[in-house]
């Protein structure tokens, strides 16, 4: 499925989400990363304690959407696959694999690259790769 | 005042994914269609937010702590292990699958597609699962 290419509103979003990340940084010293916010509340707990400060992101997080559609008066473009068992498959994946490579998108693409972090920018080549790979295979070989 | 920075920064990180059209798996997942219907603007994305960070995190980060903390909590690891690569690796296969990871699937959960739902179950169990077997060999070692 097509979607307009929008470089001014991509290019804002990314700003705010980068505004967002110094925030976090200059207040808890902590890096935004989705990932290790949400994997520190999962059990099983052990060193790394979870967070309260977590918690209270994700909510902000979670309240994006619903106060997005009340400025907005209608929800954000979306289009979600209905194939449930990709999806659930897909979900495993992200999981599993964020939480074995130390980092997502945030941690390692946004906030690990700003640092200029070896290893982050190592995870997000590889992660970009696979995901290439992943879409061609699911689009032009399967037709999904 | 720190939660209520807390949960702006939060809600900030949201409202970034929704403007910037991340929350949309489609746009996500054409970024990665070079051969099909490609559409650049994660690049964007990464863009306007590492203009951001990039500067943001030098300047933060030259104060000797954090206003509502002690310590900056900075990764010191410099290693490239396999477990980064395999990971990663797996990581991504799952995000060109289902067009989400972790911060725009949770961004779009309260817009209760299904497949949001379901992806959400299986990447928090996925998470579980990932953290139990690290536990289990780290303690074996």
């Amino acid at each position: 499925m097509e979607t307009e290419f929008t470089p001014l509103l991509s290019l804002l979003g990314g700003g705010l989400i980068g505004a967002s990340a110094v925030l976090l940084m200059a207040t808890l010293g902590r890096i935004a990363g989705i990932s290790g916010i949400l994997s520190r509340m999962l059990p099983p707990t052990g060193k790394d304690q979870s967070l309260p400060q977590g918690l209270i992101f994700l909510i902000g997080l979670l309240l994006a959407a619903p106060i997005w559609i009340a400025i907005n008066g209608q929800a954000p473009l979306q289009s979600v696959s209905k194939n449930l068992p990709l999806l659930a498959l897909a979900g495993a994946l992200v999981g599993f694999g964020s939480v074995w490579g130390n980092g997502c998108t945030s941690g390692h693409g946004v906030c690990g690259i700003s640092r200029l972090s070896g290893r982050s920018i190592v995870a997000t080549l590889t992660f970009m790769s696979t995901g290439f790979i992943a879409v061609l295979l699911l689009r032009h070989f399967f037709g999904g | 005042m720190k939660n209520l920075v807390t949960l702006l920064s939060g809600l900030m990180f949201g409202l970034g994914l929704l403007l910037s059209g991340m929350a949309n798996p489609a746009k996500v997942q054409n970024f990665l269609d070079l051969f099909g219907t490609w559409d650049p603007s994660l690049a964007f994305v990464m863009g306007g937010a590492i203009a951001v960070t990039m500067p943001g995190f030098w300047l933060v980060t030259r104060r000797t702590k954090p206003f509502f903390n002690d310590v900056f909590h900075l990764p010191t690891r410099t290693d490239f292990d396999a477990r980064l690569i395999t990971g990663a690796a797996i990581f991504g296969v799952g995000w060109g699958l289902g067009g989400f990871c972790p911060g725009p699937a949770m961004t779009a959960l309260p817009l209760a597609a299904e497949g949001t739902l379901i992806f959400v179950a299986t990447m928090l169990t996925g998470m579980a699962a990932s953290k139990y077997v690290l536990q289990r060999r780290d303690n074996h070692v």
